[in-house]
Protein backbone atom coordinates (compact mmCIF):
# COMPACT_ATOMS: atom_id res chain seq x y z
CA UNK A 1 0.00 0.00 0.00
CA UNK A 2 0.87 3.63 -0.50
CA UNK A 3 2.83 5.68 2.23
CA UNK A 4 1.39 8.64 3.51
CA UNK A 5 5.21 10.49 3.97
CA UNK A 6 3.74 13.72 5.15
CA UNK A 7 0.62 16.29 6.02
CA UNK A 8 1.88 19.99 5.47
CA UNK A 9 -0.72 22.45 6.17
CA UNK A 10 -0.15 26.36 5.08
CA UNK A 11 -1.61 29.71 4.56
CA UNK A 12 -1.25 30.11 0.67
CA UNK A 13 0.53 34.20 0.12
CA UNK A 14 0.04 34.78 -3.25
CA UNK A 15 2.73 37.75 -2.99
CA UNK A 16 5.62 35.42 -1.46
CA UNK A 17 6.40 34.82 -5.25
CA UNK A 18 7.31 38.87 -5.88
CA UNK A 19 8.35 39.49 -2.35
CA UNK A 20 10.70 36.90 -2.98
CA UNK A 21 12.30 37.61 -6.26
CA UNK A 22 12.63 41.49 -5.70
CA UNK A 23 15.63 43.00 -5.49
CA UNK A 24 17.26 46.57 -4.59
CA UNK A 25 14.06 48.98 -3.57
CA UNK A 26 11.81 46.87 -4.59
CA UNK A 27 12.42 44.61 -2.11
CA UNK A 28 9.81 44.68 1.02
CA UNK A 29 11.56 44.49 4.12
CA UNK A 30 9.85 41.27 5.58
CA UNK A 31 11.70 39.05 2.35
CA UNK A 32 14.64 38.09 4.12
CA UNK A 33 12.62 36.81 7.20
CA UNK A 34 9.53 34.95 5.05
CA UNK A 35 12.24 33.58 2.74
CA UNK A 36 14.28 31.71 5.35
CA UNK A 37 10.98 30.58 7.18
CA UNK A 38 9.75 28.98 3.99
CA UNK A 39 13.38 27.00 3.21
CA UNK A 40 12.96 25.74 6.57
CA UNK A 41 9.49 24.59 5.62
CA UNK A 42 10.65 23.35 2.16
CA UNK A 43 12.95 21.01 3.61
CA UNK A 44 9.96 19.08 5.60
CA UNK A 45 8.38 17.97 2.38
CA UNK A 46 11.92 17.22 1.19
CA UNK A 47 13.14 15.07 3.94
CA UNK A 48 9.53 12.91 3.56
CA UNK A 49 10.91 12.64 -0.27
CA UNK A 50 6.97 12.16 -1.64
CA UNK A 51 6.86 10.32 -5.19
CA UNK A 52 3.40 12.30 -5.73
CA UNK A 53 1.53 15.32 -4.07
CA UNK A 54 -2.52 15.38 -3.07
CA UNK A 55 -2.63 19.29 -3.13
CA UNK A 56 -5.87 20.63 -1.52
CA UNK A 57 -6.80 23.88 -2.45
CA UNK A 58 -9.62 26.06 -3.36
CA UNK A 59 -10.27 27.93 -6.68
CA UNK A 60 -10.69 31.21 -6.75
CA UNK A 61 -13.72 31.97 -9.21
CA UNK A 62 -11.12 30.95 -12.22
CA UNK A 63 -12.45 28.16 -13.08
CA UNK A 64 -15.38 27.61 -11.45
CA UNK A 65 -18.32 29.52 -11.60
CA UNK A 66 -21.86 30.15 -9.96
CA UNK A 67 -23.26 28.60 -12.67
CA UNK A 68 -21.82 25.03 -11.86
CA UNK A 69 -20.80 25.19 -8.63
CA UNK A 70 -19.33 22.17 -7.23
CA UNK A 71 -18.39 21.74 -3.14
CA UNK A 72 -15.84 19.09 -3.43
CA UNK A 73 -13.53 18.74 -6.60
CA UNK A 74 -10.81 16.23 -7.91
CA UNK A 75 -8.67 16.92 -10.69
CA UNK A 76 -8.05 13.72 -13.16
CA UNK A 77 -6.11 14.72 -15.89
CA UNK A 78 -2.21 13.53 -17.13
CA UNK A 79 -1.08 17.90 -17.03
CA UNK A 80 -2.53 20.92 -15.35
CA UNK A 81 -1.59 24.21 -16.76
CA UNK A 82 -1.77 26.39 -13.68
CA UNK A 83 -2.39 30.36 -13.11
CA UNK A 84 -4.10 32.42 -14.64
CA UNK A 85 -4.11 36.14 -16.46
CA UNK A 86 -5.72 37.67 -13.22
CA UNK A 87 -3.06 36.41 -11.22
CA UNK A 88 -0.08 37.13 -13.15
CA UNK A 89 -1.65 40.64 -13.33
CA UNK A 90 -2.16 41.08 -9.31
CA UNK A 91 0.42 38.73 -7.78
CA UNK A 92 3.42 38.44 -10.92
CA UNK A 93 2.76 34.91 -10.80
CA UNK A 94 4.92 32.93 -13.52
CA UNK A 95 2.31 30.59 -15.83
CA UNK A 96 3.57 26.85 -14.76
CA UNK A 97 2.46 23.40 -16.20
CA UNK A 98 1.95 20.66 -13.33
CA UNK A 99 1.70 16.93 -14.11
CA UNK A 100 -0.74 14.69 -13.22
CA UNK A 101 -1.08 11.74 -11.15
CA UNK A 102 -4.31 9.66 -12.96
CA UNK A 103 -4.02 6.91 -11.31
CA UNK A 104 -4.36 8.19 -7.65
CA UNK A 105 -7.15 10.97 -8.84
CA UNK A 106 -9.15 7.88 -10.60
CA UNK A 107 -8.56 5.95 -7.35
CA UNK A 108 -9.74 8.71 -4.78
CA UNK A 109 -12.88 9.54 -7.00
CA UNK A 110 -14.13 5.91 -7.11
CA UNK A 111 -13.60 5.32 -3.71
CA UNK A 112 -14.49 8.19 -2.12
CA UNK A 113 -17.82 8.40 -4.11
CA UNK A 114 -17.99 4.62 -2.47
CA UNK A 115 -17.27 5.92 0.88
CA UNK A 116 -20.43 8.67 0.80
CA UNK A 117 -18.57 11.78 -0.81
CA UNK A 118 -20.26 13.07 -3.82
CA UNK A 119 -16.89 14.21 -5.37
CA UNK A 120 -17.29 16.36 -8.68
CA UNK A 121 -14.32 16.15 -10.78
CA UNK A 122 -12.61 17.63 -13.78
CA UNK A 123 -10.25 16.24 -16.68
CA UNK A 124 -9.07 19.58 -18.00
CA UNK A 125 -8.32 22.13 -14.81
CA UNK A 126 -6.02 24.99 -14.35
CA UNK A 127 -5.64 25.18 -11.16
CA UNK A 128 -4.39 28.51 -9.41
CA UNK A 129 -2.89 30.33 -6.96
CA UNK A 130 -4.21 28.27 -3.72
CA UNK A 131 -1.96 25.06 -5.37
CA UNK A 132 0.54 26.69 -7.06
CA UNK A 133 1.71 28.95 -3.96
CA UNK A 134 2.66 25.77 -1.95
CA UNK A 135 4.10 24.66 -4.73
CA UNK A 136 6.51 27.42 -5.36
CA UNK A 137 7.37 27.72 -1.60
CA UNK A 138 7.26 23.76 -0.76
CA UNK A 139 8.40 22.41 -3.79
CA UNK A 140 9.69 25.44 -6.65
CA UNK A 141 11.07 22.42 -8.92
CA UNK A 142 7.97 21.71 -9.53
CA UNK A 143 8.48 17.90 -10.87
CA UNK A 144 6.33 15.85 -8.88
CA UNK A 145 2.75 14.58 -9.96
CA UNK A 146 -0.47 16.34 -8.16
CA UNK A 147 -3.72 15.44 -7.66
CA UNK A 148 -5.61 18.29 -7.05
CA UNK A 149 -8.39 19.00 -4.63
CA UNK A 150 -10.54 21.81 -4.83
CA UNK A 151 -13.08 22.58 -1.86
CA UNK A 152 -15.79 25.34 -1.90
CA UNK A 153 -15.01 28.08 0.71
CA UNK A 154 -15.71 30.80 -1.31
CA UNK A 155 -19.46 30.73 -2.55
CA UNK A 156 -22.23 30.19 -0.31
CA UNK A 157 -23.71 27.88 0.23
CA UNK A 158 -20.99 26.37 1.74
CA UNK A 159 -20.31 22.94 3.54
CA UNK A 160 -20.04 22.22 6.75
CA UNK A 161 -17.16 22.65 8.84
CA UNK A 162 -17.17 18.99 10.00
CA UNK A 163 -17.66 17.98 6.68
CA UNK A 164 -14.11 19.16 5.15
CA UNK A 165 -12.63 17.37 8.30
CA UNK A 166 -14.77 14.35 7.19
CA UNK A 167 -13.17 14.60 4.21
CA UNK A 168 -9.41 15.13 5.39
CA UNK A 169 -9.86 11.97 7.14
CA UNK A 170 -10.98 9.68 4.37
CA UNK A 171 -8.17 11.34 2.06
CA UNK A 172 -5.82 9.56 4.55
CA UNK A 173 -7.89 6.20 4.65
CA UNK A 174 -8.25 6.41 0.70
CA UNK A 175 -4.33 7.16 0.36
CA UNK A 176 -3.32 4.39 2.86
CA UNK A 177 -5.08 2.00 1.10
CA UNK A 178 -4.21 2.62 -2.34
CA UNK A 179 -2.38 -0.21 -4.19
CA UNK A 180 0.52 1.49 -4.57
CA UNK A 181 4.12 1.68 -2.98
CA UNK A 182 4.22 5.04 -3.52
CA UNK A 183 5.05 8.06 -1.12
CA UNK A 184 2.20 10.20 -1.03
CA UNK A 185 2.33 13.88 0.46
CA UNK A 186 -0.71 15.87 1.23
CA UNK A 187 -0.69 19.11 1.17
CA UNK A 188 -3.42 21.95 1.65
CA UNK A 189 -3.31 25.65 2.02
CA UNK A 190 -6.30 27.82 3.46
CA UNK A 191 -6.10 30.70 5.72
CA UNK A 192 -6.26 32.15 9.20
CA UNK A 193 -8.40 35.15 9.71
CA UNK A 194 -8.27 36.95 6.33
CA UNK A 195 -10.60 39.89 5.20
CA UNK A 196 -10.55 40.78 1.28
CA UNK A 197 -13.09 43.59 -0.29
CA UNK A 198 -14.09 44.70 3.13
CA UNK A 199 -13.60 47.69 5.98
CA UNK A 200 -10.78 45.29 7.37
CA UNK A 201 -8.75 44.04 4.77
CA UNK A 202 -4.93 45.24 4.13
CA UNK A 203 -4.06 46.11 8.18
CA UNK A 204 -1.11 46.03 9.83
CA UNK A 205 -1.40 42.27 10.67
CA UNK A 206 -4.42 39.73 10.22
CA UNK A 207 -8.08 41.09 11.17
CA UNK A 208 -8.44 38.56 14.02
CA UNK A 209 -4.66 38.31 15.69
CA UNK A 210 -6.60 36.27 18.71
CA UNK A 211 -8.53 33.90 16.18
CA UNK A 212 -5.20 33.37 14.60
CA UNK A 213 -3.30 32.27 17.81
CA UNK A 214 -6.61 30.42 18.64
CA UNK A 215 -6.04 28.31 15.16
CA UNK A 216 -2.51 28.14 15.46
CA UNK A 217 -3.36 25.79 18.63
CA UNK A 218 -5.86 24.24 17.10
CA UNK A 219 -3.53 22.85 14.36
CA UNK A 220 -0.58 22.40 15.69
CA UNK A 221 -1.98 20.32 18.87
CA UNK A 222 -4.42 18.74 15.99
CA UNK A 223 -7.33 19.56 18.38
CA UNK A 224 -9.79 18.44 16.01
CA UNK A 225 -12.61 18.56 19.12
CA UNK A 226 -11.68 21.96 20.17
CA UNK A 227 -12.25 23.57 17.01
CA UNK A 228 -15.27 22.11 16.04
CA UNK A 229 -16.94 22.94 19.19
CA UNK A 230 -16.63 26.45 18.45
CA UNK A 231 -15.93 26.59 14.65
CA UNK A 232 -19.40 27.14 12.66
CA UNK A 233 -20.14 28.52 9.19
CA UNK A 234 -21.74 31.90 10.99
CA UNK A 235 -18.89 32.18 13.57
CA UNK A 236 -16.23 32.10 10.38
CA UNK A 237 -17.71 35.74 9.56
CA UNK A 238 -16.55 37.47 12.59
CA UNK A 239 -12.81 37.26 11.97
CA UNK A 240 -12.81 38.39 8.80
CA UNK A 241 -14.91 37.99 5.61
CA UNK A 242 -12.55 35.16 4.09
CA UNK A 243 -11.61 33.42 6.61
CA UNK A 244 -13.84 30.16 5.81
CA UNK A 245 -10.42 29.19 3.89
CA UNK A 246 -10.22 27.54 7.44
CA UNK A 247 -12.29 25.17 6.87
CA UNK A 248 -9.17 24.04 4.80
CA UNK A 249 -7.34 23.81 7.24
CA UNK A 250 -9.87 21.88 9.18
CA UNK A 251 -9.50 19.06 6.57
CA UNK A 252 -5.87 18.95 7.06
CA UNK A 253 -6.28 18.20 10.60
CA UNK A 254 -8.84 15.59 9.25
CA UNK A 255 -5.84 13.93 7.03
CA UNK A 256 -3.59 14.12 10.50
CA UNK A 257 -5.51 12.94 12.73
CA UNK A 258 -7.80 13.67 15.53
CA UNK A 259 -5.03 14.91 18.88
CA UNK A 260 -1.92 14.74 16.38
CA UNK A 261 0.51 17.28 17.30
CA UNK A 262 2.28 18.45 14.19
CA UNK A 263 5.94 18.11 13.79
CA UNK A 264 6.81 21.25 12.86
CA UNK A 265 4.69 24.75 13.66
CA UNK A 266 6.07 28.19 12.16
CA UNK A 267 4.10 31.31 11.83
CA UNK A 268 4.80 34.92 10.34
CA UNK A 269 2.93 37.93 11.21
CA UNK A 270 2.45 40.11 8.37
CA UNK A 271 0.68 43.21 7.41
CA UNK A 272 -2.70 41.88 6.13
CA UNK A 273 -2.68 37.90 7.43
CA UNK A 274 -0.49 35.92 9.58
CA UNK A 275 1.30 33.36 7.64
CA UNK A 276 1.18 30.00 9.12
CA UNK A 277 3.26 26.66 8.18
CA UNK A 278 2.41 22.65 9.48
CA UNK A 279 3.98 19.39 8.47
CA UNK A 280 2.96 16.27 10.43
CA UNK A 281 5.14 12.66 9.66
CA UNK A 282 2.22 10.31 9.97
CA UNK A 283 4.48 7.10 10.09
CA UNK A 284 7.70 9.07 11.54
CA UNK A 285 10.21 9.92 9.15
CA UNK A 286 13.98 8.61 8.00
CA UNK A 287 16.25 10.06 11.44
CA UNK A 288 12.74 12.41 12.44
CA UNK A 289 12.76 11.31 15.58
CA UNK A 290 16.10 12.34 16.48
CA UNK A 291 15.88 15.65 14.66
CA UNK A 292 12.20 16.55 16.16
CA UNK A 293 13.42 18.01 19.31
CA UNK A 294 15.10 20.42 16.67
CA UNK A 295 12.54 21.41 15.16
CA UNK A 296 11.19 25.07 15.36
CA UNK A 297 7.71 25.24 16.89
CA UNK A 298 6.40 28.62 16.54
CA UNK A 299 7.98 30.33 18.41
CA UNK A 300 6.42 30.52 21.78
CA UNK A 301 2.91 29.57 20.20
CA UNK A 302 2.52 25.90 20.07
CA UNK A 303 3.34 23.50 22.69
CA UNK A 304 6.22 21.54 22.54
CA UNK A 305 6.25 18.21 19.84
CA UNK B 1 -32.08 41.99 -7.00
CA UNK B 2 -29.50 39.89 -8.69
CA UNK B 3 -26.28 39.41 -6.32
CA UNK B 4 -25.69 36.89 -9.34
CA UNK B 5 -25.97 39.08 -12.38
CA UNK B 6 -23.33 41.29 -10.33
CA UNK B 7 -20.86 38.85 -9.95
CA UNK B 8 -21.23 37.59 -13.54
CA UNK B 9 -20.24 41.24 -14.92
CA UNK B 10 -17.41 41.27 -11.94
CA UNK B 11 -16.04 38.16 -12.98
CA UNK B 12 -16.07 38.29 -17.14
CA UNK B 13 -14.83 41.65 -16.89
CA UNK B 14 -11.96 40.84 -14.30
CA UNK B 15 -10.74 37.81 -17.07
CA UNK B 16 -10.87 40.19 -19.85
CA UNK B 17 -7.50 42.65 -19.68
CA UNK B 18 -9.42 45.04 -22.68
CA UNK B 19 -12.72 44.63 -20.84
CA UNK B 20 -11.18 45.96 -17.92
CA UNK B 21 -9.54 49.24 -19.66
CA UNK B 22 -12.81 49.78 -21.35
CA UNK B 23 -15.11 49.33 -18.21
CA UNK B 24 -12.45 51.51 -16.65
CA UNK B 25 -12.41 54.44 -19.23
CA UNK B 26 -16.08 54.30 -19.83
CA UNK B 27 -17.86 52.48 -17.22
CA UNK B 28 -21.70 53.42 -19.10
CA UNK B 29 -20.69 52.65 -22.21
CA UNK B 30 -19.41 49.03 -21.25
CA UNK B 31 -22.14 48.48 -18.52
CA UNK B 32 -25.25 48.75 -21.46
CA UNK B 33 -23.27 46.78 -23.84
CA UNK B 34 -22.71 44.00 -20.88
CA UNK B 35 -26.45 43.91 -19.85
CA UNK B 36 -27.76 44.34 -24.19
CA UNK B 37 -24.74 41.71 -25.04
CA UNK B 38 -23.00 39.19 -22.14
CA UNK B 39 -25.95 39.19 -19.38
CA UNK B 40 -27.88 36.80 -21.28
CA UNK B 41 -24.48 34.48 -22.42
CA UNK B 42 -24.19 31.07 -20.81
CA UNK B 43 -21.02 30.95 -20.11
CA UNK B 44 -18.85 27.43 -21.36
CA UNK B 45 -21.68 27.08 -23.96
CA UNK B 46 -21.87 27.29 -27.55
CA UNK B 47 -22.79 30.57 -28.62
CA UNK B 48 -26.51 29.75 -29.80
CA UNK B 49 -27.29 29.41 -26.29
CA UNK B 50 -28.72 31.93 -24.06
CA UNK B 51 -30.95 32.59 -21.18
CA UNK B 52 -33.53 34.98 -21.05
CA UNK B 53 -34.34 36.48 -17.68
CA UNK B 54 -31.10 38.16 -16.93
CA UNK B 55 -30.94 41.80 -16.11
CA UNK B 56 -30.06 44.55 -13.70
CA UNK B 57 -32.06 46.18 -11.42
CA UNK B 58 -31.35 50.52 -11.13
CA UNK B 59 -29.19 50.01 -7.94
CA UNK B 60 -26.83 47.46 -9.72
CA UNK B 61 -26.59 48.86 -12.98
CA UNK B 62 -26.07 52.54 -11.55
CA UNK B 63 -23.29 51.18 -9.12
CA UNK B 64 -21.39 49.23 -11.43
CA UNK B 65 -21.55 52.59 -13.39
CA UNK B 66 -20.66 54.62 -10.54
CA UNK B 67 -17.43 52.39 -10.03
CA UNK B 68 -18.99 52.32 -6.56
CA UNK B 69 -17.44 49.51 -4.45
CA UNK B 70 -19.07 50.72 -1.40
CA UNK B 71 -22.12 50.49 -3.28
CA UNK B 72 -21.46 46.74 -4.38
CA UNK B 73 -20.84 45.63 -1.13
CA UNK B 74 -23.88 46.99 0.38
CA UNK B 75 -25.77 45.03 -2.43
CA UNK B 76 -23.85 42.00 -1.88
CA UNK B 77 -21.57 41.61 -4.72
CA UNK B 78 -18.66 39.08 -3.98
CA UNK B 79 -15.97 40.99 -2.10
CA UNK B 80 -13.42 38.73 -3.74
CA UNK B 81 -14.67 40.01 -7.34
CA UNK B 82 -15.06 43.59 -6.71
CA UNK B 83 -11.83 43.88 -5.54
CA UNK B 84 -9.94 41.93 -7.58
CA UNK B 85 -11.60 44.33 -10.73
CA UNK B 86 -11.08 47.50 -9.00
CA UNK B 87 -7.51 46.85 -8.06
CA UNK B 88 -6.30 46.03 -11.51
CA UNK B 89 -8.35 49.13 -12.93
CA UNK B 90 -7.55 52.00 -9.93
CA UNK B 91 -4.68 50.35 -8.01
CA UNK B 92 -2.52 52.33 -10.52
CA UNK B 93 -3.88 55.94 -9.63
CA UNK B 94 -2.38 55.29 -6.19
CA UNK B 95 1.11 56.05 -5.75
CA UNK B 96 1.55 54.42 -2.46
CA UNK B 97 1.71 50.80 -2.64
CA UNK B 98 -1.58 49.47 -1.07
CA UNK B 99 -2.39 53.10 -1.22
CA UNK B 100 -6.19 51.77 -3.01
CA UNK B 101 -6.69 49.21 -0.96
CA UNK B 102 -6.06 50.89 2.11
CA UNK B 103 -8.28 53.64 1.02
CA UNK B 104 -11.21 50.97 -0.17
CA UNK B 105 -10.77 49.49 3.52
CA UNK B 106 -11.58 53.02 4.84
CA UNK B 107 -14.60 54.30 2.37
CA UNK B 108 -16.04 50.59 3.82
CA UNK B 109 -15.50 51.72 7.47
CA UNK B 110 -19.00 52.09 8.07
CA UNK B 111 -19.78 48.47 7.53
CA UNK B 112 -20.19 46.33 10.66
CA UNK B 113 -21.10 42.84 11.37
CA UNK B 114 -23.03 40.73 9.99
CA UNK B 115 -22.01 42.09 6.68
CA UNK B 116 -24.36 42.35 3.46
CA UNK B 117 -25.37 38.32 2.66
CA UNK B 118 -23.26 37.82 -0.57
CA UNK B 119 -24.98 34.31 -0.98
CA UNK B 120 -26.35 33.63 -4.48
Amino acid sequence: MAELAAVIASTHHPFYYRASTARGEDRPPFADEWVRKITAFRETLTRANPDVLVMVGSDHFHQLWLDNMPQFLIGKAPVYDANWYNEEREFGLPRMVLKGQEDLSGYLLREGLDAGFDLAFSNELRIDHSITCPIITLRPEADLPIVPVYTNIFAPPLPQPKRFVQLGRTIRELIESWPSDQRVAVIGTGHLSLELGGPRQFGPHGPDPEFDQRAVEWIANGDLEGCLSEVTLDSLHAPGNATHGFMDFMLMMGVAGEGAKADYVDTLDLFHTMEAYFTWYPSGGPGLSEERACEPRSEGKGESA
Amino acid sequence: MSKYLLNKFLYTVDRDPELVERYREDPRGTVAWWEAERANQLLNCHTGEASTWLAFDDPEREALVAHDYVKLFELGAHPFLTLTLFIAAFERDHAEPLGFQKEYALRLQHFSLPYPDIAT
